[in-house]
């Protein structure tokens, strides 16, 4: 993994998207220090997978910059070698486990083809580094070498970490990774990131509406809303002593024991 | 407490059951047909138990008799053995077509599916101006420039059924390309070029197969017009559609039976064609995860 | 250890005092999956009284969403039904033609997504007063200034533009809040909904939950809410039934589930949800994964495998429930653990 002491691992400057007329992110910028985490959070439509998007190279800003281990992302690769580097910096995974892995793959398959992109290893090595990354992630044999319909959605998502690190980036962009798994599932997930983290040093950037997760997984928060930074601070403080108003509706909206939904009958005047 | 059983294992049916249930008995006949129609096409001249090409005008028109189970046709050859010969290019014609567009279409597809924006709209584009031709005017064109024959109808068909294939599987691909393991692939570094041909193409296969089997009954039935119009096949060269036309004058005559037996194998065929394609379809459309 | 078949049994948590509206008994369901029959729910049996609000709390394959469609008389075809569903003192487990339309005009469904529930080429006010036109036989003119109001009472003002639009002009939130509005409209007597609010946003989410908790309370509706969070259930439902492996495992007044639960697990799942007010090193998670009721063996404790308080007696034979402090338990060792359950906050 590319060590640059110091230098911010991801960097964001005066990031915009704009479709036509609509500015779906204006003037984001932040920076996540190597080793650790930063969150992404606001409400659906406020910008967040469009941000991940960007940085991932799935979109492109309309303006602004994003750098990655120092080397520059805004624009398009220059080249093959250029596309595989950065698929060695910055590596997502997505929040739907039944459309991320490819049907006709198994997970062993699927991260051979990851590691024969990225190095020349021959097979034996790559048998070998491909059973280090299911162990990591807690698959076994056989759900190593089954089809993706005959694992839960616990299990892709776990293939899909594995596939995403078998490149062995910087940065892993969590886009709403266990949002869809059950909470029992949830929590292993959980788990597993921050044994991960711990262990390869991997920075997580999470996009995720659920504040609970982010308060476990990350250091610092941003809060976007309609496209702009709202609100950034360490997670701790934001979540605990949220100063904008979108952040305290937010925090305000999360269901916990004791939690009252209030709600003002339109006649009684709002 | 709960006496509620688990699976009911014994009423388990095995694959092999399944599968049979799911063809169903028409689709077995099919099967039947289209195997039939193979080995008719691949040995047909050697299984003939009379000569197809000699003409014997004393002849003509008699009916069954004897080991001619069909009868004469309007020249005096059995037109049994006639049939077995005709396979050949009543199947391979069909087959050439589907072998040309479908491969053409799947890229013209894929291409536009993948680019979106500006190709998709040219690709696109293009296809709907060849849309606007049918095949039998094309049919036409063809035999104009490079002289009637099969070569050309079959020419004519491919540029004719490539614009249909592309814009069934153009749905489909988008659709595809839209899916998150694309863009998993695509941030891991993957050429396009690797994505489409060892992800995207093999996940709308078993459509693309499906689309094709459909197109080669739609190819039997255009080829055997083209052949009959003077088009395709020439005569004396044994082929069903040319059997209807040549023997077109004995429906009138009472004598229906050459015709109307090469008619016969044609709609067979292409019976058993499109029960096979839709069989395939739905299961295509089933077995998506 | 009481027949959870007899309702006796499980009027016992406080609401013996307000008839039972929803009466579900030994509710077994089996679906045909490729020629082999499965069981998605075992011996269900719970009831809901006039005007209650019950949360239906599970993870995938507990079978919370198809006792709802039970109920609900929506379960796939080649579904087989055993026990009873008695609404109103009538069975309506088999009832078809008229009986079942009367029926369905006084139970509302609200899905959990609304897109794919309404007719993308029909505007709201076709989909709106559908019910009222066909099934109360109340005048298109009259039906549409009913669902105008409704519209108002969940917090849309324009109603009167938004029924001439379509589902696609809508966001989610408002088209769930939609939903809840055709529902109240032909005035049903219970309310399932299966999970309205998973496919929205929080804020979205506390606004719907919002709407849906006073105006529930202002028809005094009863309602069945599904949903795979507890503390979600327990914001508006007065009970909260807790389900694992197509069983229900506990029974519980809302109130105590969290502070004090009945069941390993209702207390496992609480503790290994994330805390927003604080970072812990690991989570508590449960090892394993949720069984669907096929997968559970039918002579033991389904969750033993996966408890932290297994012991012999739990794999002996399938346990039976145990009501205790107000509530019920479906656990071997219900009365030992008792009182030792609490969610523990994350060492």
């Amino acid at each position: 993994m590319p060590d640059i002491s110091g230098a911010p691992i991801l960097e964001a400057a005066g990031l915009r998207k704009q479709f036509g007329d609509l500015v779906a992110v204006d003037d984001v910028s932040f920076r996540i220090p190597p080793g650790r985490s930063l969150a992404i959070v606001g409400e659906s439509g406020a910008g967040k997978t469009t941000i991940a998007r960007m940085i991932v190279g799935l979109e492109r800003p309309t303006s602004g910059t994003i750098t990655a281990c120092g080397h520059d992302r805004s624009g398009p690769p220059r080249s093959a070698r250029d596309r595989r580097r950065r698929a060695r910096e910055v590596q997502i995974v997505f929040q739907d486990p039944y459309t991320s892995l490819d049907p006709r793959q198994s997970a062993h398959a699927a991260i051979d083809e990851v590691l024969r992109l990225h190095h020349g290893w021959p097979a034996e090595r790559r048998r070998d580094r491909i059973a280090e990354l299911t162990g990591l992630v807690g698959l076994d044999a056989r759900q190593s070498r089954a089809l993706p319909r005959s694992l839960s959605g616990g299990q892709r998502q776990r293939v899909a970490i594995a596939r995403a690190l078998a490149a062995e980036p910087a940065v892993l962009i969590l886009d709403e990774s266990v949002a869809a798994l059950d909470v029992s599932i949830q929590a292993q997930v959980l788990n597993l990131l921050a044994d991960i983290r711990d262990q390869a040093g991997v920075s997580y950037l999470l996009i995720s509406h659920d504040l609970a997760v982010v308060r476990q997984l990350t250091d610092e928060a941003l809060v976007l809303h309609c496209g702009t930074v709202a609100e950034r601070g360490p997670t701790a403080r934001v979540l605990d002593n949220p100063q904008h108003p979108s952040t305290q509706r937010l925090r305000a909206s999360v269901p916990r024991p004791g939690w009252k939904p209030r709600y003002v009958h339109p006649s009684a005047g709002r | 407490m709960s006496a509620v059983p688990l699976a009911d294992k014994a009423r388990a049916p095995s694959r092999a059951q399944a599968l049979l249930r799911a063809t169903g008995p028409a689709g077995i006949a099919s099967a039947i047909v289209l195997t039939v129609a193979a080995l008719a096409a691949v040995f047909g001249p050697l299984l003939a138990p009379y000569d197809p090409n000699l003409p014997n005008l004393s002849l003509a028109w008699i009916g069954p008799v004897g080991g001619h189970l069909l009868g004469y046709d309007f020249e005096g050859r059995d037109v049994a053995s006639r049939l077995l010969a005709g396979a050949q290019t009543a199947l391979l014609g069909p087959l050439a077509v589907v072998v040309l567009s479908v491969p053409v279409g799947t890229l013209l597809a894929v291409t536009a599916a993948w680019r979106r924006g500006a190709s998709d709209a040219v690709i696109s584009s293009g296809l709907n101006i060849l849309f606007a031709f049918p095949a039998i005017l094309l049919a036409l064109l063809a035999a104009a420039v490079f002289g009637a024959g099969l070569p050309a109808a079959v020419l004519a068909l491919s540029a004719a059924y490539t614009p249909y294939v592309a814009r069934v599987l153009r749905g489909a691909a988008l659709k595809e390309r839209t899916q998150a393991y694309i863009a998993a692939l695509e941030v891991q570094g993957a050429s396009a070029t690797s994505v489409c041909l060892r992800h995207l193409i093999p996940n709308i296969a078993p459509l693309i197969v499906a689309q094709a089997t459909i197109l080669f009954g739609y190819a039997m039935v255009d080829l055997a017009a083209i052949s009959f119009l003077g088009l395709g096949v020439q005569p004396p060269t044994a082929n069903w559609g040319v059997m209807i036309s040549e023997n077109q004058a004995g429906l009138l005559q009472g004598y229906p039976l050459p015709a109307l037996a090469a008619g016969a194998c044609i709609v067979l065929v292409v019976i058993a064609v499109n029960v096979l394609g839709e069989r395939l379809f739905e299961q295509a459309r089933v077995a998506r995860r | 250890m009481s027949d959870p078949a007899q309702p006796g049994a499980l009027r016992s948590t406080g609401t013996a005092s307000r008839a039972p509206l929803l009466e579900v008994a030994g509710l077994s369901v089996l679906l045909e999956v490729n020629g082999t029959r499965r069981p998605v729910l075992r011996d269900v049996s719970f009831t809901v009284a006039q005007g209650e609000a019950v949360g239906l709390v599970g993870e995938s394959g507990a079978g919370k969403t198809m006792a709802a469609r039970a109920v609900g008389r929506l379960l796939p075809a080649g579904a087989h039904v055993q026990g009873s569903i008695r609404f109103g003192g009538t069975d309506v487990a088999a009832i078809t033609g008229a009986g079942l339309r009367r029926y369905r005009t006084q139970v509302a469904m609200i899905f959990q997504d609304p897109r794919a529930h309404t007719n993308p080429v029909r505007r709201i006010e076709d989909f709106m007063t559908e019910a009222l036109r066909t099934n109360h036989g109340v005048r298109a003119a009259q039906a549409r200034d009913r669902a105008v109001d409704m519209l108002a009472q969940v917090g849309i003002e324009d109603g009167a533009r938004r029924l001439r639009q379509y589902p696609h002009q809508m966001s989610g939130g408002m088209l769930q809040r939609i939903m809840i509005a055709a529902a109240l409209l032909i005035k049903p007597r219970l309310l399932l909904a299966d999970e309205p609010t998973t496919a929205l946003d929080v804020t979205t989410q506390a606004e719907v939950m919002a709407i849906l908790d006073a105006l529930r309370r202002e028809y005094g509706l009863a309602m069945l809410f599904i949903t795979h969070d507890l503390d979600l259930a327990a914001a508006i439902c007065d009970r909260t039934i807790v389900m694992y492996a197509g069983q229900i495992v506990e029974v519980r007044s809302s109130a105590l589930l969290h502070a004090n639960p009945l069941h390993p697990y209702t207390a496992a799942l609480a503790a290994a949800r994330p805390d927003i007010t604080k970072t812990v090193h690991r989570l508590r998670a449960i090892p394993g994964h949720p069984l669907s009721a096929f997968e559970a063996p039918p002579e033991e404790c389904a969750f033993a495998p996966r408890c932290a308080h297994t012991r012999d007696v739990c794999r002996a034979a399938a346990p039976g429930v145990a009501e205790l402090d107000g509530g019920l338990s479906r656990c071997a060792r219900a009365h030992q653990l008792r009182g030792q359950l609490q969610a523990v906050p994350n060492a």
